[in-house]
């Protein structure tokens, strides 16, 4: 399935004018009037690579004589069949990963745009970020994915030091990387993010094998690199991300708050519910790993959905405290009240001796907003949660006694 | 490196002669439940029997006296007995030669994981030897001093032992002291030499330390590697050779040894038996000696080493009776069974079971107190020897205080409730029982005796009402290089040890006898004659607390506020460590596909949180007590 040249950047053009209108108005999230249920972030999955990076452990492959065109009929396909399937109504954001989303062509990029944009509504102000690496996007590429509808980047910087990148096994150096970025806030501006890695081993180390980074060092890099970002002015608004000028990236918050999202491509996982078939229950699903068998699948089903399987409303619960406490708002009680209805936070860990003690210790707030991590909180959440996430369990049992017959 | 042998009582200096044994009649073992049965298919029970011929009685008529030979493998732990007893078991077509026969006769998975034997196992080999078709029973042993009882209990159902010795180790303690339960009983001692196939093999040396320890002729040893197979074929022709027929005889009344029991779910006890006399089968009417109960017997067989039934057994042959015996303390190892209405002398050296190392055993969680309860009750119905009393503790909650033939026993015992019923105890630090005389005349009317056993230190009676305390001493086999001779002999002076025997066993090698109280030996002995071999030595308070120190350390987790730990003596600080806060403990990148591996990962680490006790805030995982209580080996 291929669509003209003409047809596909029809969007992409709308939605060029609309960002230029957006900007100018200030970002802020736009708080959308469809239901929760009747919208969903995108995720894009592209599984190559250039070559294989010695600490990277995502679902990515080497190229041998891929056929781009039938990958892009295939993505095609999926997204279009998983969006029926959603039945949603609207997608928020799209989001291109990899694998090397930017040796994809931009061609693919605008193709899939095109088909979410005709299955549903696809605003022209959503984000739509692509993850770049820095040899694979040079500026005119750039221009062109911009060109395409791409209108935030992800920039796989990970290091500044060439030892380091060689290291990692990365393609580029760091005025590459340099260069890349410049040229991306150029196309992009205020609209471009990049990646970086904390807590390398030193240099002497084979390659092919990474030891663990040493936790004392690594904790105390994550602690000295959030002071010198808020001292720069950015906004920790996750654990590992932080963004000025208000630049949130709109599609990751989605995860963390729980929204529905539709994964697309090899290995992508989702969280939605398949109203378009008739369900009622938010599923975890996951698209075949191997992008061989993937295409096959979705070339003789429309899909490539591997496994799909219902998430329970404790286990959705346990989702939103998990990821909500990762964000600097945390979950605010309007955003728990949308999961659960009748036990609120204050039940659930008001009168809890444990988590009193982690108040007390000033790594946790629970108050009128809601409950959020502290500063100091943030950095350990893997340990409160183990207090928090058995508190909850616990609650919700006293809640729904073992059902009464009738 | 040093197994003590015969438990007895000590009364300050002088030994009394209130000597006792640790007694095991049914010492763990799964029940022949089904899937047991199924494996023992796979392993091929027979070349020479297919299943439906299986089901076919043996007709054990066909071997009388004289073509039988009973016999034993006794070994140091790690010389080979196991898989020497896998090749005699193959060789006679026994067994099939795969490669999956490691050790068969180990049938827990205990045994299999620690390479120990804790249960005697027994398996008759049917063997062509110059046109006639031998009988021969292999009754294997455990290889630990703490069944030593049950060692010397297979052993009276033997004319011999294969003794092997490692060709690179040369003799150990236990060689030892298994030689002279043999020799004792008056067996003929077939030296075997294995792993000659090792590199740093010496079995020159090895057949120079026989000779001058155990005084058998250098070329009576058979040099053998039961890993590769050489020299196997020969041990089966000593065995028939140098070791007498037993001296039992068909026309007399039945006279059987029981020498192990197991329990099975389905058909009650099953007694492995050793007949002195007479015959039995299916039907006869028996008694046991000990308990004076009479029994039908339902079923008699040999050991392949899997069941199976035969129409009787004979004077001088192995096997086992099923006889509607509801509990293994009904057929303890040691007691004789005769047939009703004709009485027989007993066999001699019957013992009940002695426990001599207490522990108490709690739960980790005070909920699963019943869970515990059940899987202990489950577990000693196999294992009579294991004695169990309700105890409580300020600390730990309700629990029990649990009393074992010796530490591995213990460890086996935890082990398996934590392998096959998935419990979580916390034990805490053995003790041994003592005794004592009182002399308050009020105690004496309380406790309605003069001498007293206590097994729970929290009930030591105070020494103004007593005359006299008792304590259980071992005679305990050191085998260590010259050099440290000096040291060792310090370390055992330090522990109360009185020296009964010195005696050079090579040109560098010397072997110690020691009577040891086993009070001082039963925690880190072993620990402490390790160190002093690698020349570290220091103040023994300091050196502990140090090590309980690290040890906690260790086996903390980071917690959210850091955690000093100090050894104290009094008010005195001697040793401290500290672990260090948690500073980061959260997963850097999440993002949709990552959701539900960390959910995954945080539930289990909440679960595992689960397991771990508080004591005050801070969480500690329940091995964290053990290894604290417990003198690790290994170090």
């Amino acid at each position: 399935m291929t669509l003209p040249g003409a047809r596909a950047g029809a969007w992409a053009a709308a939605a060029k004018v609309a960002q230029r209108r957006r900007r100018a108005e200030g970002a802020g999230r736009s708080q959308s009037p469809v239901t929760a249920s009747q919208r969903a972030a995108l995720y894009v999955h592209w599984p190559y690579c250039e070559k294989r990076c010695s600490y990277c452990n995502f679902n990515k492959y080497i190229p041998r004589g891929m056929e781009e065109a039938a990958m892009r009929s295939c993505l095609v396909t999926e997204a279009q069949t998983l969006l029926r399937l959603s039945g949603v109504h609207r997608v928020e954001s799209v989001f291109f990963g990899g694998g090397t989303p930017s040796l994809a062509s931009p061609h693919t990029v605008a193709a899939v745009l095109e088909a979410v944009a005709q299955a549903t509504h696809l605003p022209a102000d959503s984000e739509v970020t692509l993850e770049a690496n820095p040899t694979s996007a040079p500026a005119s590429r750039l221009a062109a994915f911009g060109a395409a509808g791409v209108n935030r980047l992800s920039i796989g910087l990970q290091s500044l030091d060439d030892t380091e990148l060689q290291l990692l096994g990365r393609t580029h150096s760091a005025s590459d990387a340099l260069r890349t970025l410049a040229e991306a806030r150029g196309l992009f501006p205020g609209r471009v993010s990049v990646d970086l890695m904390l807590g390398l081993p030193a240099q002497q180390v084979q390659q092919g094998a990474l030891p663990a980074p040493d936790p004392e060092l690594a904790a105390e890099m994550y602690q000295e690199g959030r002071a010198v970002l808020r001292e720069a002015g950015f906004r920790q608004y996750e654990v590992s991300n932080f963004a000025r000028n208000g630049a949130l990236s709109t599609h990751n918050w989605t995860y963390w708050q729980c929204g529905q999202y539709i994964g697309v491509g090899p290995g992508a996982h989702g969280r939605f519910i398949p109203q378009g078939a008739g369900g009622l229950a938010r599923e975890a699903r996951i698209q075949t790993l191997e992008p061989d068998s993937w295409m096959k699948e979705v070339m003789l089903f429309g899909h490539g959905t591997r496994k799909h399987s219902p998430l329970g409303n404790l286990e959705l619960l346990e989702e939103v405290l998990a990821m909500g406490l990762r964000t600097d708002v945390g979950i605010t009680h309007q955003h728990w009240q949308q999961f659960e209805p009748q036990l609120t936070l204050w039940d659930v860990f008001g009168a809890s001796e444990e988590v009193d003690a982690l108040l007390q210790q000033g790594l946790l707030l629970l108050d009128r907003r809601g409950l959020r991590c502290s500063w100091e909180g943030l950095a350990v959440l893997d340990s409160l949660l183990l207090t928090l996430l058995p508190r909850l369990q616990e609650a919700w049992r006293q809640k729904t006694p073992s059902p009464v017959p009738g | 490196m040093w197994p003590p042998a015969r438990p007895s009582w000590w009364r300050g200096h002088a030994l009394v002669a209130w000597v006792t044994r640790a007694a095991s009649p049914g010492l763990p073992r799964p029940p022949h439940g089904r899937t047991l049965r199924a494996a023992g298919e796979s392993w091929g029970l027979s070349r020479h029997y297919s299943s439906a011929e299986r089901k076919e009685k043996v007709d054990m008529s066909r071997f009388p006296v004289e073509n039988i030979r009973n016999f034993s493998i006794i070994a140091h732990v790690d010389h080979g007995k196991s898989t020497l007893a896998d090749r005699l078991l193959e060789l006679t077509g026994t067994i099939d030669k795969t490669k999956n026969n490691k050790q068969v006769l180990d049938k827990l998975q205990v045994e299999r994981e620690r390479g120990i034997t804790v249960k005697a196992q027994t398996a008759s080999l049917f063997y062509n030897h110059e046109g006639k078709q031998y009988l021969l029973n292999l009754i294997d042993t455990p290889g630990h001093v703490d069944f030593s009882y049950e060692v010397s209990r297979s052993l009276s159902a033997c004319q011999g032992v294969l003794l092997v010795v490692d060709a690179n180790e040369g003799i150990q303690a236990q060689t030892v002291a298994n030689f002279f339960l043999a020799f004792e009983a008056q067996l003929s001692v077939i030296p075997v030499i294995n792993k000659i196939d090792l590199k740093n093999a010496d079995p020159e040396r090895v057949e120079k330390q026989i000779e001058k320890v155990f005084d058998i002729p250098s070329d009576e040893c058979i040099k053998i590697s039961a890993k590769i197979g050489t020299n196997v074929e020969s041990i089966l022709q000593a065995v028939i050779e140098r070791i007498p027929p037993p001296n039992a005889h068909r026309k007399n009344p039945l006279r059987a040894l029981v020498f192990d029991s197991t329990f099975d779910q389905y058909r009650g006890v099953v007694a492995n038996v050793a007949l002195f006399d007479g015959v039995v089968s299916k039907g006869d009417k028996i008694v046991s000696a000990h308990t004076q109960k009479a029994y039908e017997v339902n079923e008699v067989g040999v050991l392949n080493p899997n069941e199976q039934p035969a129409h009787k057994l004979y004077a001088g042959q192995v096997g086992y009776l099923i006889a509607g015996m509801k509990d293994v303390t009904e057929a303890q190892i040691g007691d004789t069974l005769y047939l009703h209405k004709q009485p027989v002398e007993p066999l001699p050296g019957f013992k009940s079971a002695k426990p001599m190392v207490f522990a108490g055993m709690y739960p980790v969680d005070q909920s699963e107190y019943n869970n515990l309860k059940s899987a202990i009750e489950k577990l000693t119905l196999n294992d009579s020897s294991v004695t169990v009393h309700r105890d409580s503790s300020l600390a730990l909650g309700a629990g029990w205080r649990l009393g074992f033939l010796g530490l591995l026993h213990m460890e086996v015992f935890n082990q398996r409730l934590e392998q096959e019923y998935n419990a979580s105890v916390i034990l805490t630090t053995p003790t041994v029982p003592y005794k004592a005389v009182l002399s308050s005349s009020k105690l004496i009317k309380e406790y309605r005796e003069k001498e007293i056993t206590i097994i729970n230190p929290a009930e030591f009676p105070d020494k103004s009402k007593v005359s006299e305390y008792l304590e259980p001493v071992v005679l305990g086999t050191i085998i260590t290089p010259d050099e440290y001779t000096g040291k060792i002999m310090m370390l055992c002076q330090a522990r109360r040890a009185v020296q009964k025997n010195m005696v050079f066993i090579d040109q560098n090698r010397v072997m110690l006898k020691y009577l040891l109280p086993l009070n001082e030996i039963v925690v880190d002995f072993y620990d402490s004659l390790k160190s002093l071999s690698s020349g570290y030595a220091r103040d023994k308070a300091h050196t502990i607390g140090k090590t309980i120190c690290e040890r906690l350390k260790d086996s903390l987790p980071r917690q959210l506020f850091e955690i000093a730990i100090q050894a104290a003596i009094g008010s005195k600080i001697i040793a401290r460590e500290t672990v260090k806060a948690y500073r980061k403990n959260v997963l850097a990148k999440c993002y949709g596909g990552d959701i539900t591996r960390k959910m995954k990962l945080l539930k289990r680490q909440a679960e595992g949180k689960k397991k771990l006790r508080k004591v005050g805030n801070v969480e500690v995982p329940k091995d964290a007590f053990i290894k604290v209580l417990k003198a690790p080996s290994d170090k």
